[in-house]
């Protein structure tokens, strides 16, 4: 497949494309794993803190 | 189930668990089919081979206002309807929207310098989506700016609101100003003016970029649902903290 006298504008917009792709990617499963951690280490504690009221910092 | 069922978020939870590994297959599908029809689609007889640019161009273009459109719809849907996940919806759509966006100009830009001569210029069209990029990035602002959701989600929708006004400017911007852009060439009366060896790995791409949006909406969605119960739960282990401190104090 050729791409022309025009290949580097065709290979950086694709590759605009696929980053930007990717970051989405990388940012929504990083942003689960990190709800997740998040709400199992408060549950963690909410046996020893937030249910008795003792401090949880 | 109706949408009143998906109001309630654990129900929701459970859905995007079992709907999110269906899309991501038929997102990762879509993708290789339309990759490979826009590997096999002829070069256009002006633009030679830079036509391929059309086929992420294009989808990032009509995603970029759709997603605005379902922005507004959903802002609807928190200041008339109430729905608790409206706002969710909103939030979530803001960034994948404003990626999508600058996707359409920064890959418009890379086509136009070779067909244009010139990677920018001022007309309406680009102007009008830069706008509606910029729009975007405010309401992102604001979603940060504002701690308590439920203010930040009235304040966001009503933005959004405003902001859908520039949707049909963009629409039809190249038939009200004269303008570099070319005019619209699938959505039109009398039928596309595309050739089908063209038009087909548009609509597949098109298909594919729409399903990325779905699987991210909806796992954004999930994410951001358990980062209000984290939010609920801290204030809730603070509060209690607090009460412990007061009997504390009223002991000593």
């Amino acid at each position: 497949m050729s791409l022309g006298p025009h290949a580097d504008f065709i290979v950086a917009a694709y590759a605009a494309a696929v980053g930007v792709v990717a970051l989405l990617v990388i940012w929504v499963i990083a942003d689960y794993r990190r709800q997740r951690r998040a709400l199992a280490d408060l549950e963690a504690r909410g046996g020893r803190g937030i249910a008795t009221g003792a401090p949880t910092t | 189930m109706s949408l009143i069922d998906l109001a309630n978020p654990t129900r929701f939870l459970k859905l995007a668990a079992r709907l999110l590994p269906w899309f991501v297959a038929a997102t990762l599908v879509a993708f290789a089919c339309g990759l490979v029809l826009t590997m096999l689609a002829p070069d256009d007889y002006q633009q030679g081979a830079t036509v391929k640019i059309m086929f992420i161009h294009v989808p990032n273009a009509w995603l970029s206002m759709l997603v605005w459109a379902l922005m507004s719809v959903a802002a609807l849907g928190t200041l008339v309807w109430r729905h608790p996940l409206a706002d969710v919806a909103g939030k979530c759509a803001a960034p994948l929207g404003a990626a999508f966006t600058f996707l359409a100009l920064v890959t418009g830009s890379l086509w136009g310098r070779p067909m244009w001569g010139t990677y920018w210029v001022w007309d309406a069209r680009l102007t009008s989506v830069l706008v509606l990029f910029l729009m975007y990035l405010g309401v992102i602002a604001l979603w940060r700016t504002v701690e308590d959701p439920s203010r930040a989600a009235r304040a966001a929708a009503i933005l959004t609101l405003v902001g859908a006004i520039n949707l049909p400017i963009i629409k039809f911007s190249v038939d009200w100003w004269n303008t570099l852009h070319q005019p619209t060439s699938v959505f039109r009366v009398g039928g596309p003016s595309i050739d089908s060896s063209i038009l087909v790995p548009l609509l597949v791409m098109a298909i594919a970029f729409a399903l990325l949006f779905i699987t991210l909406h909806i796992a954004a969605m999930r994410n951001e649902i358990l980062r209000r119960r984290v939010r609920t739960l801290r204030l809730l282990a603070a509060q209690a903290a607090q009460v412990a401190d007061t009997r504390a104090g009223a002991r000593a």
